[in-house]
């Protein structure tokens, strides 16, 4: 298959390996930003097969992981009326809110739907005037243009009975934290792909910058991440900070400008809270007040609760690569996928859920659910 | 935030989800939720030999005749997709039930539910396509019934069959069989089945559009048997996909399994599906292959009968059973590398069969 079979060949990935084990002559520690590429990472095996001296840690970019509690719980309580029909990329439905989730608010009667395009909440809504069909639109940049579209398109069409509930997050603000703090490892980092095929990479360009740390933009294939990672070694050692593309099939510099056009015309920037780290300044995205109608937090009048998460994982660590997930006391055991106790192992993407499908043989932490 | 600390590192996970309390569609996945299901709800209930066995199909001694008895619902949506409907499906599906037990299929039984207002064209299709495939596979339908619910409490039309079929003597398959050493083979490509159905339901539309592979194995079963008796067990990989089918055996008989990326065939066009959708095709169900661990010494001979047979022609040898990570399904990657071949935990797929 033309555009996979390249990117997955064998003997492309040795010689990148054979290039990087050339190049490394100290240790290093990189992050790959979005959770699609720590899935790749960790279901190749490519951890396996790196120099020892190349440490990669996750990055806190899995869109379901990040969702804020009180965003899956009015969720949750908008599913849970009678006249609505909530839509819903498939993985949010397994994502714990505070007392349920919405595939329990389904299994109770309440019309959930999954849908692979929020183009198809705007079909139902067309479909069914008497319910109300909320779409719960999350994600990052890769995410806002489509769901954009649909209020967009809603607009335009004036329907009355769809509106969104959106939680859109942005990666520059997630990077520049993890930048500021004190503690953070991370000497390189491979920038999300599709992130960046929407918009572009002139963000990356002051962050590597203001804080002299080399980003290369990455793909999602096994080669794509090899490549980039010998791309980051290239920089480290050379003692070079710029941003480079390896996604170049996909990513140009400024990015899709139509899609960042619908997102700017229906979007605006804000302050955003992200699960388990808070708030982060100018984060986020939400709907500009001349979609208010088409603000799901606005035409339900869902009580907003600050919720608590009392503290039982060592996610915090994961996220800054301090830790790996196997650190943690629970991986694989009282934590897994079916039992998940923190967001990274609820999601596909998410890095303890990728470490317990993938790797926890490698780890010694085969228990769990058998 | 009430403390100064980075906020990174004030990182906090949620709670656990409280304890299940009512039924998922994730129970009906094949996968680790319907695993739980059996064993905390009916395995308790129904305390028996040939249910502890947990084969698709219950093997009893009847006066010195082996019988073979299976039983399986059919709520597939939409009624009818390329390469099939629910009717053939139905006869498909409770045929290698009992072929997988290396059983003769003999009698079929058709319960069909149907929701008021259902089109009778519509059915009169399906019962016309179940008798089609009953008698293209030789099982006679020996009895039956008929219920209807109101309009609303049904999805048009439900089937339940039962088979009952005559095991050889000699022929003894089970899922806890499997020995380090062992072959894993594999009759075909996979995932063609389920792809089919998500297509359709999606409305997703390909240069060649993707059919169902539902077909009976009985006859498959049989030329295989009848190359070598050295068979330890047979599954027919339906919801959970291959995966699900050996971790199931792989659980059963405490032994780790090794599989080969590249052995695994795959149809282009159910390549690019799964792609599109996010979907492994080792997830993805199949309704006309069968899975097959076999004593080393005698692959070679089984493989020649199943690619001899219209049904295995792209019959191959996937992957070996070993003594390390007993439990574990673990698979070689196209790197070298090896990762672990999970079990379905229960995602959200679409009724399938």
């Amino acid at each position: 298959m033309k555009y996979l079979d390249e990117y997955r060949d064998a003997s492309i990935a040795r010689a990148l390996l054979v290039e990087i084990a050339r190049r490394v002559t100290r240790p290093w520690v990189l992050m790959e930003i979005c959770g699609g590429q720590t899935h790749t990472l960790m279901r190749y095996g490519i951890d396996e097969l790196l120099p020892p001296r190349i440490e990669l840690v996750h990055g806190p970019g899995c869109p379901v992981c990040v969702t804020p509690l009180e965003i899956i719980d009015k969720a949750i309580a908008i599913a849970s009326l009678p006249d609505v029909t909530l839509v819903s990329y498939g993985d949010m439905l397994r994502v714990p809110g505070s007392h349920s989730d919405l595939l329990h608010v389904k299994a109770g009667g309440g019309d959930v739907r999954v849908a692979y395009s929020p183009m198809e909440a705007l079909k139902v809504a067309r479909a069914n005037p008497a319910r109300r069909v909320v779409f719960l639109g999350i994600g990052f940049e890769t995410t806002a243009p489509a769901n954009a579209m649909a209020v967009w398109q809603a607009a335009r069409e004036g329907l009355k009975n769809f509106s969104m509930l959106a939680s859109q997050v942005l990666v520059p603000p997630a990077i520049r934290l993890l930048l500021e703090s004190q503690q953070h490892r991370v000497q390189g980092f491979i920038a999300p792909g599709h992130v960046c095929t929407v918009m572009g990479y002139e963000e990356y360009v002051e962050l590597a910058q203001a804080f002299r740390v080399p980003i290369v933009v990455g793909g999602f294939e096994p080669v794509d991440l090899l490549e980039a990672i010998s791309m980051l070694v290239a920089q480290l050692e050379e003692g070079r900070a710029e941003v480079e593309n390896q996604y170049v099939r996909s990513v140009t510099r400024e990015g899709n400008r139509p899609a960042q056009e619908i997102m700017r015309k229906v979007f605006e920037v804000s302050d955003r809270k992200w699960r388990g780290i808070g708030l982060i300044p100018r984060s986020g995205l939400k709907l500009r007040g001349e979609f208010a109608t088409f603000d799901a937090e606005k035409v339900f009048d869902v009580a907003t609760r600050e919720v608590e998460e009392p503290v039982v994982c060592i996610s915090a660590q994961v996220l800054q690569g301090l830790k790996k997930p196997p650190d943690c006391p629970a991986f694989g055991e009282r934590c897994t996928p079916a039992t998940p106790l923190g967001a990274p192992m609820v999601s596909a993407e998410g890095a303890c859920a990728a470490y317990y499908q993938y790797r926890r043989h490698a780890v010694g932490r085969v228990g769990g659910v058998r | 935030m009430s403390d100064d600390r980075h906020p990174l590192e004030q990182f906090a996970c949620p709670v656990a989800l409280p304890a299940q309390d009512k039924v998922l569609l994730g129970h009906g996945s094949g996968g680790r939720l319907s695993a739980e299901l059996l064993q905390k709800v009916f395995m308790p209930a129904f305390q028996s030999l040939a249910l502890d066995s947990l084969n698709d199909q219950a093997v009893v001694d009847v006066d010195g005749v082996r019988l073979a008895f299976t039983t399986d619902s059919f709520v597939v949506k939409p009624l009818f997709f390329p390469g099939g409907d629910i009717g053939s499906l139905a006869v498909h599906g409770t045929i290698n039930d009992l072929a997988v037990g290396g059983a003769e299929p003999l009698f079929l039984s058709a319960a069909f539910i149907l929701e008021e207002g259902l089109l009778l064209a519509t059915l009169e299709q399906v019962v016309a396509s179940f008798s089609r495939a009953a008698q293209e596979a030789g099982v006679a339908v020996i009895t039956g019934d008929t219920k209807v619910v109101e309009k609303g409490k049904g999805d048009g039309l439900f089937i339940n069959t039962s088979g009952i079929g005559r095991v050889p003597p000699g022929i003894n398959l089970s899922a806890d069989q499997a020995r380090p050493g062992d072959c894993i083979l594999l009759s075909g490509s996979i995932g063609e089945h389920g792809i089919a159905i998500l297509s359709q339901r999606e409305g997703l539309e390909f240069e060649s559009p993707i059919r169902s592979d539902s077909a009976p194995l009985h006859t498959l079963v049989a030329a295989m048997l009848a190359a070598s008796p050295a068979i330890r067990c047979m599954r027919d990989p339906t919801r959970g996909g291959v995966s699900s089918a050996l971790n199931e055996i792989a659980a059963q008989s405490r032994v780790g399994m090794e599989l080969e990326e590249s052995a695994i065939p795959i149809q282009e066009a159910v390549r690019g599906a799964c792609e599109l959708l996010g979907l492994d095709p080792l997830y993805v169900a199949n309704e006309g292959k069968l899975l097959a661990i076999v004593d080393a010494a005698q692959a070679e001979p089984i493989l020649a009968a199943m690619r001899a047979h219209p049904l295995g022609q792209q019959a191959r040898i996937i992957g070996r059973v070993t003594e390390s990570n007993p439990g574990l399904v673990m698979m070689r990657t196209s790197l070298g590398t090896t990762r672990i071949v999970d079990m379905l935990s229960g995602d959200q797929l679409p009724r399938i069969c």
